[in-house]
C-alpha cells in the first residue's frame, strides 16, 4: 500500500506544473533553490562562529537556546498562516477499497515531510555538527538536535489542530506577545527561562524523550480529529469563497474602456496571484531604500537608475508582462464579442499608467534623499509610463502560456516563458545603459533628460504604437486562442 | 442566413472537418448531431472565427466571418465554461457582456429578469463567483449571456448537457420562442437525440468531419437517428 502512495506522490510531484516548463526556467529555479539552501547552510555553519566572535564571553549554544522559545512560537504563527494540511489529495482515494485509517495516516505522515519541517533542519543539523566538532558533548548535542526535530514535528501537528480553531491562534499569539512583554519590562526573565530548558536538555539528553511523548499525543489528537472528518462536506470540502461585490460604477466615467477596467480591478482583487502582484508593487516602492542608503551604489548611477525604475514600475512590470495571459481562461469568449481590440489593450494601458502614477505620488518621500535621486525616480516614472507600458503591451502579444488564476500566488511561475526574460532587456537594461552613457560622457543631468525624453516621445507616439500593437494582436489571435486553450 | 461553403480543417495530415455546403436560412433552428470527435465544436469554432479553416469560408448574414468582425455584434454564443469569467459573479458577468453589447445596467436587469424561472433562484443574488457554481448553473448563466443584446444568431454547444430535467424543458421552450418569429437563427449541437429532434426543425449529422445526414425534422426523425447511431 505504502508503495502505491509513494508512487502517487512521485507522479504528483514530477507531473506538477512546476516541472512542465522550459529548461531555462528550470535552471533558474534550480539556482534559486540552491541559493536558499546555501544561505541556510551558511547560517547553520557560520552561526556558531559569528556568535562566538560577537559575544566572546558567552557560550554560543546558550545564546541560541535562550531565543529558541521565540523561534518556536514564531514558526507556529508562520505555519498557521502558510501551511495547510494537504487533505484534498485523498479525494480520489475515498471511494477505493482502502481503509480510512490508512488514508488519514497517509495524509498526516506525508505532512511530516513538508518543506516547513525540512527547512529548519538545514540550520539545526550543520549547527549541531559544528558544536560536536568544537568539542561539545556528543550525546548532549544529539539530544538537543533530536529535541529540535521533535519540536518541529510537534509544531507541524499542533498547527493542523489550531488551523481549524481561531481561539488556539489567539492563545498562541497572546502567549508570544506576553512573553515578549514580560521580557521587555523585565518582569520575568523569559529568555533565561527558555534558555534553561534547552540547556537542561543538552546537559541531560534523556529529557529529549519527553518530546516523543508530546509528538505522539499530538499525532494521536490529529488522527482522532481527522478520522471523523473524512467526508466531502467536512475536511475534504472545497472551500467556496463568498463573493464580495464592490460598487465600481465610478469607473464608468472612463468611457469605452470602463467595462474592461472594472473587470481588471475584479481580476486583480479576486485572484491570489494577481493580488500578490498588486500588493507586491507597493513593496517595490521601498526598493530604493536598499540602493540609496548604501555608499557603494552612489558611484554606480546605472544601478540607481535600475532602482528608480523599479520604485514606480513594480505594477507595470509584474502585471504588464503577463498581458493578455491574465485573460487566457476566457480569451475565446472575449474574441467572440463585438468590441474593438483597441479598447481591451487601452484598458490595460490605462491600468498600468494609473498604477505607475499612484506609485510615483507615493514615492515623494524619496525627496529626503535629495533632488538628484528624486529626479531619477521621476525620469524612471516617465519612462515606465511612456515606454514600458507600451512595450509590455507589445511584448504581451508573444505570450503563449495560459495562466490558471485559481492557482496560488507566491512563487507561481505559470505563464512564464522566454518572453519574460527577453523583455527585461529593453525594459530595464536599455534605460540603464542610456542613462549610464549620457551620464558618463555628456554630464549628469543629460542622463535624466534622455531617459525622460524617451518616455515622453513614446507617449506622444502612443496612438501610432497602439495601431501597430493592435494589428499584431489581431494577427496572432488564432495562435493565442489555441495556446491559451491548452491546460497550463 | 448562414452559408457554410467548402469548409475543411486539417491538423497535419488528419482531416477533422470537411463540409461541402450547408445553407442555414434566417430563423431556422438548426441542430448538429454526432459522436465525440465528429467535428461539431470545430465547426462552431470556425463559425465564431476562433479557429481558421484550412479551406473555405463561412458567411454569416453577408459577413465573411474571418474577413470582417461585423458578425460579432449580432451573434451570441456559448461554447463551454471558458466563455465565462470565473472570478465574476453572475450579475457582474451579465453587466460586462451587456456593456460590450451596448446595453445599460437597466437594460441588463430587465433582460435578466425574464429568466427568473430558468435560473430557479440559483444564479442571481447568490454571492458566489461563477467558478464556484455547479456545472449546470454555469451553463445556465452562459446560455442566457449568449442571448443578450438582441442577437440574430445564437450558437449553443451542448446546451442540454449538465442541466437538470426541469431546466432542460425550460430551455427547450426558450429556444422555441427564439425562433418563433423567424428572425433569430439558432444553432445547437447535442448528444441527446430526443432534445434536438424536439427543438430543431433541421438536423445535420456529422461523422468524422463529414455530413452524413441532413434531415428536416419529422415524426420519424428520432427513430431514424436512433437507428443510425445504434451501430
Amino acid at each position: 500500500m505504502i508503495s502505491h502512495f509513494l508512487n502517487l506522490e512521485w507522479k504528483q510531484y514530477f507531473r506538477s506544473a512546476h516541472w512542465q516548463k522550459g529548461i531555462a526556467l528550470k535552471i533558474i529555479m534550480g539556482f534559486f533553490v540552491l541559493y536558499f539552501l546555501i544561505v541556510f547552510l551558511a547560517i547553520g555553519v557560520g552561526g556558531y562562529f559569528l556568535l562566538r566572535k560577537k559575544f566572546p564571553d558567552s557560550d554560543p549554544l546558550q545564546i541560541v537556546n535562550s531565543y529558541l522559545l521565540f523561534a518556536v512560537l514564531g514558526d507556529l504563527i508562520f505555519r498557521y498562516l502558510m501551511q495547510k494540511l494537504p487533505i484534498m489529495n485523498i479525494k480520489p482515494l475515498l471511494i477505493l477499497p482502502i481503509k480510512k485509517s490508512k488514508l488519514v495516516h497517509y495524509v498526516l505522515g506525508k505532512s511530516a515531510f513538508s518543506i516547513f519541517n525540512i527547512l529548519g533542519l538545514f540550520i539545526y543539523i550543520p549547527f549541531s555538527f559544528v558544536l560536536i566538532k568544537e568539542g561539545y558533548n556528543t550525546a548532549g548535542v544529539l539530544g538537543w538536535l533530536l529535541t529540535m526535530i521533535l519540536i518541529i514535528q510537534s509544531s507541524n501537528f499542533l498547527n493542523f489542530l489550531i488551523n481549524k480553531n481561531n481561539k488556539a491562534l489567539i492563545v498562541i499569539a497572546g502567549t508570544l506577545v506576553t512573553l515578549i512583554g514580560l521580557q521587555n519590562f523585565g518582569l520575568v526573565d523569559v529568555v533565561g527561562f527558555g534558555g534553561q530548558i534547552f540547556d537542561g536538555i543538552y546537559a541531560n539528553p534523556i529529557y529529549s524523550l519527553l518530546g516523543i511523548i508530546l509528538l505522539a499525543s499530538l499525532y494521536q489528537l490529529n488522527y482522532k480529529q481527522l478520522s471523523n472528518q473524512v467526508y466531502l462536506d467536512e475536511a475534504v470540502a472545497t472551500k467556496v469563497q463568498e463573493a464580495n461585490t464592490a460598487d465600481l460604477s465610478w469607473a464608468n466615467r472612463l468611457g469605452d474602456v470602463a467595462p474592461f477596467i472594472k473587470n481588471d480591478i475584479r481580476l486583480i482583487w479576486r485572484n491570489k496571484r494577481t493580488k500578490t502582484v498588486f500588493l507586491m508593487s507597493f513593496l517595490f516602492l521601498f526598493y530604493g531604500l536598499i540602493f540609496f542608503t548604501q555608499e557603494t551604489y552612489q558611484k554606480m548611477p546605472a544601478m540607481l537608475m535600475f532602482a528608480s525604475l523599479f520604485i514606480t514600475g513594480g505594477f507595470t512590470l509584474n502585471y504588464g508582462q503577463f498581458i493578455p495571459a491574465w485573460d487566457s481562461a476566457h480569451y475565446k469568449m472575449l474574441m467572440s464579442q463585438s468590441f474593438r481590440y483597441r479598447k481591451f489593450l487601452e484598458s490595460k494601458w490605462v491600468l498600468m499608467v494609473s498604477m505607475t502614477t499612484i506609485l510615483y505620488l507615493l514615492s515623494f518621500p524619496y525627496l529626503y534623499f535629495g533632488t538628484k535621486i528624486f529626479l531619477m525616480i521621476t525620469a524612471g516614472a516617465i519612462f515606465n509610463i511612456g515606454f514600458n507600458s507600451l512595450f509590455l503591451l507589445y511584448a504581451g502579444s508573444f505570450n503563449r502560456k495560459r495562466i490558471d488564476l485559481t492557482k496560488g500566488g507566491f512563487g507561481n511561475t505559470q505563464g512564464t516563458s522566454a518572453t519574460q526574460f527577453l523583455v527585461i532587456v529593453p525594459l530595464m537594461l536599455f534605460p540603464m545603459l542610456i542613462f549610464w552613457v549620457f551620464d558618463k560622457f555628456v554630464g549628469y543631468n543629460s542622463g535624466f533628460i534622455v531617459v525622460a525624453a524617451i518616455g515622453i516621445i513614446s507617449l506622444l507616439l502612443k496612438n501610432y504604437a497602439m495601431n501597430f500593437i493592435e494589428k499584431k494582436y489581431i494577427k496572432d489571435k488564432y495562435v493565442m486562442i489555441n495556446a491559451f486553450g491548452k491546460e497550463a | 442566413m448562414i452559408t457554410i461553403d467548402n469548409i475543411s480543417k486539417k491538423y497535419g495530415k488528419t482531416e477533422v472537418l470537411n463540409v461541402s455546403t450547408i445553407d442555414i436560412p434566417t430563423g431556422q433552428s438548426f441542430g448538429l448531431v454526432g459522436n465525440n470527435g465528429a467535428g461539431k465544436t470545430t465547426l462552431f469554432n470556425i463559425l465564431l472565427d476562433l479557429i481558421r479553416p484550412t479551406t473555405g469560408a463561412i458567411t454569416n448574414h453577408e459577413v465573411v466571418v474571418n474577413k470582417s468582425e461585423e458578425w460579432k455584434s449580432f451573434t451570441g454564443s456559448f461554447i463551454d465554461e471558458s466563455f465565462l469569467i470565473g472570478y465574476l459573479t453572475a450579475e457582474e458577468y451579465f453587466d460586462f457582456i451587456g456593456d460590450l453589447r451596448g446595453m445599460n445596467k437597466a437594460d441588463v436587469a430587465k433582460f435578466i429578469s425574464q429568466f427568473d424561472e430558468f435560473f430557479n433562484d440559483e444564479i442571481v443574488g447568490k454571492k458566489k463567483y461563477l467558478r464556484d457554481l455547479s456545472k449546470g448553473n454555469q451553463k445556465k448563466a452562459g446560455i442566457v449571456a449568449a442571448m443578450m443584446g438582441n442577437p440574430q444568431v445564437v450558437i449553443l454547444d451542448e446546451p442540454f448537457a449538465n442541466l437538470d430535467p426541469t431546466t432542460q424543458i425550460r430551455l427547450k421552450t426558450i429556444i422555441k420562442e427564439l425562433t418563433e418569429n423567424r428572425d433569430i437563427t439558432v444553432l445547437i449541437s447535442s448528444h441527446d437525440l430526443t432534445h434536438v429532434t424536439e427543438v430543431c426543425e433541421r438536423i445535420v449529422v456529422l461523422d468524422k468531419g463529414n455530413v452524413v445526414k441532413d434531415i428536416e425534422t419529422s415524426a420519424e426523425t428520432l427513430k431514424e437517428l436512433e437507428s443510425y447511431f445504434s451501430v
